[in-house]
Order: C-alpha cells, then sequence, then structure tokens
C-alpha cells in the first residue's frame, strides 16, 4: 500500500517534470524558434501552448509587436544643394524571425545596422528633392517612397517596415541665423509698409477733408451769390419802376440826396458864386447878369 | 468560457470544497498536471520547492495514516485544486478592460465587473485602462494649468521649432490627448506606445505645420493644424492597429523664435501706429467736414438775409420816392426850388467853404490848403 502510493508519487513528480520541460506558451505579443543545441527546428508565430523536446531544445522568443526604430538625426544634402538635420523614425516588425535569428540575431544589434541604413536611405532619398518637396503635401510621397526603398533590404533581415516617418527637418544652426535674420527683414518690411499706409490713408483722409471743406464753402459761396445777385435785381428793377415814373424828377431828386450824403463836415469846397445857388448872392432878381 | 457565468455565482461554488465535488475526479486528475506546469512554466527553482513540499507532506500523511490516508491525501489534492481554481477570479476596475489570454493566446476581452478565467499558467489576464486619457507634450516639459503653461514649464527648443510652408521657423508647444481605443490591439501590436504616439505626434505637427505658412500658423489657423495634425496623427496610428484614439490636439503656443520675436512685436507696433494714423485722419475730417458745412450755411444764410434785405430796402426806397414825387407834382416849382435850398443849405452849412469870384480879376486867390487841413484837425 504505501508502496504503491511511493512509487505514484514519484511518477507523478516525473510526469510533472518532463511536462515542464516540453510545454511553453508563445505569447499573442511574441514568436519564437525552438532551438536544438543552437540549431533553429522550428518557427512558432501563432500563440498558443507548444510542445518540445524537454532538455534538448531551448526557445529563443522575439518581439511580434511593431517596435520603433529612432536613430539619432543627421545633416542631409538635398538636391538644391540646402543642408538640413533630419531625424527619421521608423516602426518595424520581425516577421521572419528564422532569417532575423540568422542574419542579425539579436534586437540591438539590428537597431544599430539597420539605423544607419535607415539614414542612407534617407540621405539617398533626400538628395533627389527640394526643401520646399518636403514643405508639401509631397512630403508623404517622400516618406513612402523611402520605406519601400528600405523594405528591400530589410528582408534580409527578416523584418518589415511598417512605416517611415520624417519627425524632424531642421535647418542647420548657422542657416537658422540666416534664417532669423531674413524674417527680421521682412518683419521689418511690413512694419514700414503698415505705417507707410497709414500715412497714405492718413493723407488721403485729410485731402479728402480739405477737398470736401472747399467744395462746400464754394458751394455755399456760389448760392450766396446768386442769392445776392437775385436780391440787387430784384432792386433794380423796384428802384427803376418807381423811378420810371419821372425820370426827370427822379435825377433832380437823386442828385440832392447824393450831394447831402457825400459832402460831409470835413470838406472844403471851392465855390464860384456865379452858381445857382448864389444866383441871389449880388443881384435881387436873381437874374443871371448880362 | 463556459466559466464565465460560474464565475458570477463564484461565493457558494469558492467556499465549498464539496461543491466540487463532482469536479473532483476532473480536478485530481488536474491537479498535479497543473501544480506542476504551473510552477515550471518559467520557474524552474519554485518547482523543486513545491515537489519537495508535496513530498513531504505524503510522508507526513503515509505513516500516520494508514487506510484513511488515502481519503487525506485526496482532500489535500481536492482543496489545492479549489484553491487554485478561486484565484482565477479577477476585478476590473472601471473604466478598464479586461484582456483574457489562454497559454498566451488572446481570447477575448471583458468588461468591468468580477470575471473568472483559468488561473496562471493556463489563463493569463491584463486590464489596460481605457478610459483615461494621457497626455503627451510636444515641445514643453513641466506644469500646465488650465491649457496654460505656467513659468514652471520649460521649452525644449529642438522639439518646439518647427520649419514653415514658406521657410520661417515657428516655436509651437502642444499637447497630444490620447486613450486605448481597443485593448488588444494596443496591448499587442505596439510596443512602447508613448514613444509611438509622442514621435508620430511631433511627425505629424510638423508635416502639417510644415503645409502652413507663419502668418498663418500665428494667426488664424491654429484650429485648422489642431484638427489636421490630429487626423494626420490618427491616420498613421491606424496604419498598424495600434488600439489608440486621439481624443485631442491642443495648441498651446504658436510664437516667433526669441531671437526675432522683437522684429514681429515691431510688426505689431506699427499696425498700432497705422490705426492711430488712420484714426488721426478720421478724426481731422470730422473736425473739418462739419465746420465747412457750418461756414456754408452761415454764407447762404448771410446771402439771403442781403437778398430779403436790398428788397426791403429798395421797396422802401421806392415807396418814398413815390410819395415825394407824388407830393412834388402838386406843386414842381416849389417844390424844387425848396428842396434844392435846403439841400444846399444843408449840405453847404457843414463844409469849409472857400468863394471865389471869378470876374474878379487879377487876383490870384491863395488857397491855404494845408493850414486849412490842419485847422480841421485840431477842430477834431
Amino acid at each position: 500500500m504505501n508502496k504503491t502510493i511511493a512509487i505514484l508519487g514519484v511518477l507523478i513528480v516525473v510526469f510533472g517534470v518532463l511536462l515542464s520541460g516540453s510545454l511553453f506558451t508563445v505569447h499573442q505579443a511574441a514568436q519564437g524558434i525552438v532551438m536544438q543545441f543552437g540549431d533553429p527546428k522550428r518557427v512558432i508565430q501563432d500563440p498558443g501552448l507548444n510542445f518540445k523536446i524537454p532538455f534538448i531544445q531551448n526557445v529563443v522568443y522575439y518581439d511580434k509587436r511593431i517596435l520603433n526604430l529612432d536613430p539619432p538625426s543627421e545633416e542631409m544634402q538635398l538636391a538644391d544643394k540646402k543642408r538640413i538635420v533630419v531625424d527619421t523614425f521608423a516602426r518595424w516588425r520581425i516577421t521572419d524571425p528564422l532569417q532575423f535569428f540568422q542574419s542579425i540575431r539579436t534586437v540591438n544589434a539590428f537597431r544599430d545596422t539597420f539605423g544607419r541604413n535607415l539614414n542612407a536611405g534617407v540621405r539617398n532619398e533626400l538628395g533627389l528633392h527640394l526643401l520646399v518637396d518636403l514643405l508639401s503635401p509631397k512630403r508623404e510621397t517622400i516618406m513612402e517612397r523611402i520605406q519601400s526603398r528600405l523594405n528591400v533590404t530589410a528582408k534580409n533581415f527578416g523584418i518589415e517596415v511598417v512605416d517611415i516617418r520624417i519627425v524632424r527637418t531642421e535647418l542647420p544652426k548657422e542657416i537658422s541665423q540666416n534664417v532669423y535674420q531674413r524674417m527680421q527683414s521682412e518683419r521689418a518690411r511690413i512694419a514700414n509698409e503698415l505705417r507707410a499706409q497709414g500715412e497714405e490713408k492718413k493723407q488721403e483722409i485729410v485731402a479728402n477733408a480739405d477737398r470736401q471743406r472747399t467744395v462746400i464753402v464754394a458751394e455755399a459761396r456760389k448760392s450766396s451769390e446768386i442769392l445776392r445777385g437775385e436780391g440787387d435785381a430784384r432792386r433794380n428793377t423796384i428802384l427803376a419802376e418807381a423811378y420810371n415814373k419821372d425820370p426827370e424828377f427822379f435825377r433832380f431828386y437823386r442828385s440832392l440826396q447824393a450831394y447831402r450824403n457825400s459832402m460831409k463836415d470835413d470838406t472844403t469846397m471851392v465855390l464860384s458864386p456865379d452858381s445857382d445857388f448864389f444866383r441871389y448872392f449880388g443881384n435881387i432878381t436873381g437874374k443871371a447878369p448880362k | 468560457m463556459a466559466w464565465n457565468p460560474q464565475g458570477g455565482g463564484g461565493g457558494p461554488w469558492g467556499s465549498g470544497g464539496g461543491g466540487g465535488g463532482p469536479w473532483g475526479g476532473g480536478g485530481g486528475g488536474k491537479g498535479p498536471w497543473g501544480g506542476g506546469s504551473g510552477g515550471g512554466g518559467q520557474q524552474p527553482p519554485d518547482i523543486e520547492e513545491m515537489l519537495k513540499r508535496s513530498q513531504d507532506k505524503l510522508r507526513r500523511f503515509l505513516p500516520g495514516g494508514g487506510f484513511g490516508s488515502g481519503k487525506g491525501l485526496f482532500l489535500v489534492v481536492l482543496v489545492a485544486v479549489a484553491v487554485w481554481l478561486a484565484s482565477g477570479f479577477y476585478r476590473i476596475e472601471a473604466g478598464h478592460q479586461g484582456v483574457v489570454m489562454l497559454f498566451g493566446k488572446f481570447v477575448q476581452t471583458t468588461n468591468p465587473g468580477l470575471n473568472w478565467y483559468f488561473p496562471a499558467p493556463i489563463g493569463e489576464t491584463m486590464s489596460p485602462n481605457v478610459e483615461r486619457i494621457n497626455r503627451i507634450d510636444v515641445g514643453f516639459r513641466g506644469a500646465v494649468d488650465q491649457g496654460r503653461i505656467t513659468s514652471a514649464a520649460r521649452d525644449v527648443l529642438e522639439e518646439s521649432l518647427i520649419l514653415t510652408g514658406d521657410q520661417n521657423i515657428a516655436d509651437a508647444d502642444f499637447t497630444v490627448f490620447w486613450k486605448v481605443k481597443d485593448a488588444g490591439h494596443f496591448l499587442f501590436n505596439i510596443r512602447d506606445p508613448e514613444t509611438t504616439v509622442k514621435l508620430a505626434a511631433e511627425s505629424a505637427m510638423r508635416e502639417v505645420i510644415g503645409q502652413t505658412t507663419l502668418e498663418d500658423a500665428l494667426t488664424g489657423g491654429r484650429e485648422n493644424i489642431e484638427d489636421r495634425a490630429r487626423e494626420v496623427l490618427q491616420t498613421s496610428l491606424d496604419r498598424y492597429e495600434s488600439g489608440v484614439t486621439i481624443t485631442d490636439v491642443k495648441l498651446l503656443k504658436v510664437e516667433p523664435p526669441q531671437p526675432v520675436i522683437d522684429a514681429f512685436n515691431e510688426v505689431q507696433r506699427a499696425r498700432q501706429d497705422q490705426t492711430r494714423l488712420e484714426n488721426e485722419a478720421e478724426a481731422y475730417r470730422n473736425r473739418v467736414v462739419p465746420t465747412a458745412r457750418g461756414e456754408a450755411a452761415r454764407m447762404i444764410q448771410e446771402a439771403e438775409a442781403y437778398k430779403e434785405k436790398v428788397i426791403k430796402d429798395a421797396e422802401g426806397e421806392a415807396d418814398r420816392f413815390i410819395s415825394v414825387y407824388d407830393s412834388w407834382a402838386a406843386s414842381k416849382d416849389v417844390t424844387s426850388e425848396r428842396l434844392y435850398l435846403e439841400t444846399m443849405q444843408e449840405v453847404l452849412g457843414g463844409v469849409n467853404k472857400v468863394i471865389i469870384d471869378k470876374s474878379g480879376g487879377g487876383v490870384v486867390p491863395y488857397l491855404p490848403l494845408p493850414e486849412l487841413e490842419k485847422r480841421q484837425r485840431e477842430a477834431k
């Protein structure tokens, strides 16, 4: 009885050990290669429970997710000889773990090597384009072209480049200074223009106001001259009408009026006693001497 | 999966080892297997300890147990299995999403609440937060208070200086808000989502601003830039099924870079000057034109008055003349003579007179005109 239980126990233990050495799980986000003494035997890309020969085989796991590759930024020359600092990053994943294992083995080594490839690919492609292309919808196309360019080499590593993004395109420091100077002069130009425009507007408004004033006054003067003329005309008519009753008397009467109004106190008159006024001066008859 | 409904009623099930009775047979078979592989999955040192412990237990039961020991062993195994199964309960907090894997293989997602799934090493659950909105700052680091960058924030120039479409440089800071849209994709499709979102966001923003002029970026184009950046970013994240959704992209500031900010302020001042000049001119116009209008009105009124006056005067004069004429017509000679004399009297009465007789002959009249005038002046 005791013996059977002991044997059972030992069997269970042995079974357990064997089982633990032969069963392994591949996680959803991983993939693995079953190795036998360092020799790849089987590639497992589907997640789940798997078997291997215990003690003889072991498993190398790789990530199945999309990984980032962000090599340091580099100064590159564009087709128009302009130099810019470009920072790219790539999204990639291992599609063929066996190929990956055989060609480069570790992810870190890959990053190093492929980072250089990436920058070279970007450099080659950007050498064909102008800076303005990078600042236009063409940027998208350029990134796609770099991607397909890189995917050719990518096959050798058993990976796939999912996406290439140009993160930063910067002008090198010394060129930035020039840009700043240009921006400053541009701003100065705009500022001057604005002020000049203000001055222009001001002149225009002032001149317009002056013109309005002149015209308004002139028109008023015109109207008032017309009115005065009307008044004078009417006066002439009225007086002529009255005086026409007897022009002879008018001349006489009006002359008397004029004398009265024109001779003031400070006038000195030299008179001849021959005049009508002195008719009786030396002559009682009042008749002119013969 | 069939366990989910039972998971809900976990209480009674977990409490009774007896309840597990019908399961006992299967559980007994599974127990050691589960135990073995449970420890053996990844941590070999643990197995040995476990084995040793179970061997100890066995030994303790064997000598003393006798007939009853078989039953005791069975009970121990049962309890172990029950405990193991009970450890399969897991709770998903509100706002999280459960992801269930069987032997590492994604099976399904579960909702918040109490759930059950096979415990390790058979099953595995993860529960990322799908409600929390994560934020990534680009162009600066540090505190932001209600959308405003506080003084504690620090500018990161290499991130915030962006080349614009007209080859100028803008200094832009922005924040990206994102959350997990699909826990499965989020967990299994991308590694290091934070970095991925950040780099993609930076790339998207640069792409968009690279197609905008500086003037637009500084003034009216902000919202447009935010929208387009969000679109570009979402598209690029969707391309590799990242399971991330961008809820918002907020531009916090877009400014000209530090070295040229003075020049930009100068433009602002110039704009003020422009307005000021215009206003001054307007003020001048507003003063001058009404004044002129007033002056015009005055002139017309004056002319109007002159006209009236002249006419009235004429009428009066005419009437007067007619009256005089009528009276004169009655006795012409006398009246004429009288009028003449009266007038002459009046006229000559007031003036200085010198009477010289022409027939006086020989006498050269001396007319001391300057003296006369002097006398007049003295008289005044």
